[in-house]
């Protein structure tokens, strides 16, 4: 997709690509055709990779750990995994009618010859409303994991949570023309779909007050990982409040297409699922790198993106409402929005800056200590291992008896006096049985990718990539200990 | 865990793999799913001819679909086969689920190559565009299985297929059987129900 940047031929039609803007008259360069190729190939790499959460997850928990038991974040990324897996193939049906409408004149979004451009729209957001919880889930889990271990609370209404997420994750289906109430699908439809974006709200709020409620009367600690996931509860609430404003499609109708929307996706997404991936990079470093990431670094890092993301964002609220619409590149004078757009792009510049003490942060941990394997006394099983984890994971295979297993493990050791103060020893890695590594999948990959690149330049060159990709999946199939194909 | 090789450990007691087909046979539920709506959608809306009623031909496309259900049959019967270790059994039903693959397959070249002929192409109406899109996907799908089986055989015929791994005769058949449910709706919708639609519907407004 990035491809497209190098050869200078850029896809110009918005993220949302709607027909009949993507149409050849409109958009006469091959920008599109690589938009849609190379988001069919990372679709058919999405499913693959959620095809392989779902089955992990569902099939190879540790003894012990039934689904009740399971980390919030895995819960969430299980949901996710399901999202990704069922509503990729719709975004891939209508990329498909897209590129043969470019390329092989079909009319699918042709109104002229009877197509339908709002049919790609329908196509897109069902898919694309999907994909919003793609994106949040994964940071509702991270948060879900940070809160509880710096409140030294276990989470409040586990089951709460676990069970919000599958609704949202079945809901999340039935909002999709929220995005399309000006598009004219008439009064019931958009009523209905007012109806179940309002009832989508309550799920979230349950989640928000259990977070609330895990910090009630808990000895909160303000780390930084804690800092950033409890900017994602204030922003997200923020955002929350918004998102219901304009479920309610008359008063839709007045912000469709304003900066108000803009304020409101940039709350969810960026003080929601940027500021819990934050939380769960602060979180989780010491695990993965061994090293501690400077706190006094991270909250400098916070507060900027916190100031910044509020100056940016929230003006345009006020933006919007006054009618200030999206995606035009100027406005004239007379409307007096010159001092918000200002606050606006000085916000950006605190950003700015708050990513670059982001990347200083990581640049800075090269020379620094290494910690023990349990900096946060933090209660899930991943912080039982030595930092960063041996390429085996476990030695043993815990026997998990409970939520929170290695809180548990902890205070049965304490009570019996003999403390945890060291992870799980290393063992050789050669006692344990591994999978092994193969050179098959990349080959594959290699051949999907030369498909999208054949019928970007050369059709022959697809067939070529297919034989490869074919190659690669027979490969696959025949090597030790796995048994024959089942991929496709 | 040193013994998976001989028992697998799973927390379902399903095994990993009949899992992930199952899970992905869902995924692919979604993508027929989204192609069929959209021909749904385009019913009656194409501007001008070829229309369904001038060139579906039910008879012919009923012996291919037949054929293709067969094929199902003799699926089911190669994983008998499999299961009971009989190596000539298992071969001959395999191939044979592969050639009447193959032989709905040639209904199918020829059906579209008659359709071509008589006017009906990709650009020229939506109902082509739908058509074609649709069914090709699922001729795509027939031929992917079609490769698989023959894979699988050949395979079979060196005696690495038995009651062993029967698992990979199992997962072949719920694809395969999957491709052909498919059908069934696609042939229901495109054939028996959409295959009269005469004309353009006039829209209401």
């Amino acid at each position: 997709m990035h491809m497209a940047f190098v050869v200078d031929q850029v896809p110009d039609a918005g993220w949302f690509s709607y027909a009949n803007l993507t149409e050849k008259p409109f958009s006469i360069n091959r920008g599109l055709d690589f938009w849609a190729i190379g988001l069919l190939v990372m679709g058919t790499a999405s499913v693959a990779g959620g095809l392989n959460f779902v089955v992990t997850i569902i099939n190879l928990r540790a003894p012990g750990m039934s689904m009740m038991r399971m980390p919030v974040f895995v819960w969430m990324t299980l949901i996710t995994s399901i999202l990704l897996v069922l509503a990729f193939p719709v975004i891939t049906v209508g990329l498909i009618e897209l590129t043969m409408d470019r390329n092989f004149g079909t009319h699918f979004f042709i109104p002229a010859e009877g197509g339908d451009p709002i049919l790609w729209q329908h196509l897109f957001w069902v898919f694309g409303h999907p994909e919003v919880y793609i994106l949040i889930l994964p940071a509702m889990g991270i948060v879900s994991e940070v809160l509880p271990t710096f409140s030294r609370k276990p989470l409040f209404g586990y089951p709460f949570i676990v069970f919000s997420g599958i609704v949202i994750g079945i809901m999340g289906w039935a909002v999709w023309s929220h995005h399309m109430f000006t598009v004219g699908l008439g009064p019931v439809a958009n009523s209905v779909f007012t109806i179940t974006t309002m009832l989508i709200a309550v799920p979230t709020g349950i989640k928000i007050f259990n977070w609330i409620a895990t910090m009630w009367k808990g000895s909160v600690e303000f780390t930084t990982a804690m800092m950033f996931a409890l900017g994602f509860v204030a922003l997200f609430i923020v955002g929350g409040l918004s998102g219901v404003s304009h479920a309610i499609s008359p008063s839709d109708f007045q912000q469709q297409d304003t900066y108000y929307i803009v304020a409101h996706l940039h709350y969810v997404l960026f003080g929601g699922s940027i500021f819990g991936i934050f939380s769960g990079i602060y979180f989780w470093y010491p695990k993965i790198t061994g090293k501690m990431l400077s706190e006094t670094l991270g909250k400098l890092n916070f507060w900027l993106l916190f100031i910044g993301m509020n100056l940016t964002f929230f003006p345009m609220h006020f933006l919007g409402l006054n009618g200030m619409p999206r995606r035009i590149y100027t406005y004239s004078a007379e409307f007096g929005w010159e001092n918000m757009n200002q606050i606006a792009s000085f916000g950006y510049v605190v950003l700015f800056v708050g990513f670059v003490i982001f990347l200083v942060n990581i640049w800075q941990t090269r020379s620094s200590r290494f910690v023990g394997h349990d900096p946060w006394d933090a209660p899930g099983l991943e912080w039982s291992i030595a930092s960063p984890p041996p390429p085996y994971n476990f030695a043993v295979i815990p026997q998990v008896e409970g939520l929170d297993q290695y809180w548990i493990m902890k205070d049965r050791a304490e009570a019996a006096g003999t403390p945890i103060t060291e992870p799980e020893a290393l063992v050789d890695p050669s006692t344990i049985h591994m999978p092994s590594p193969s050179y098959w999948p990349i080959f594959t990959a290699a051949g999907v990718a030369l498909i999208g690149g054949g019928l970007l330049s050369h059709y022959a060159l697809s067939f070529v990539g297919g034989a490869i990709a074919m190659m690669g999946v027979i490969g696959w199939g025949n090597e030790p200990p796995a048994a024959p194909s089942d991929e496709h | 865990m040193a013994h998976a090789a001989e028992h697998e450990y799973t927390t379902t007691g399903l095994s990993h793999r009949k899992m992930l087909m199952w899970v992905f046979l869902g995924s692919d539920c979604l993508f027929f799913g989204a192609l069929i709506a959209t021909y749904m959608v385009y019913r009656g809306q194409s501007l001008v001819g070829p229309y369904p009623i001038d060139i579906i031909d039910v008879p012919l496309t009923t012996v291919s679909t037949f054929v293709l259900l067969m094929s199902s049959f003799a699926m089911v019967q190669a994983l008998a086969a499999t299961n009971a270790d009989n190596k000539k059994a298992t071969v001959i039903w395999l191939l044979a689920t592969a050639a009447l693959g193959a032989v709905f397959i040639g209904f199918q070249i020829y059906e579209f190559n008659a359709f071509k002929n008589e006017g009906l192409t990709l650009g020229g109406n939506l109902f082509g565009a739908s058509f074609f899109t649709l069914t090709g996907f699922h001729g795509a799908h027939v031929t992917l299985g079609i490769i698989w089986l023959v894979a699988i055989a050949i395979l079979a015929a060196k005696g690495r297929v038995g009651s062993k791994n029967a698992l990979d005769v199992e997962l072949l058949g719920l694809y395969w059987h999957f491709v052909d449910i498919v059908w069934i709706v696609i042939f229901t919708l495109l054939y028996l129900i959409g295959g009269f639609d005469v004309g353009p519907v006039i829209p209401g407004g």
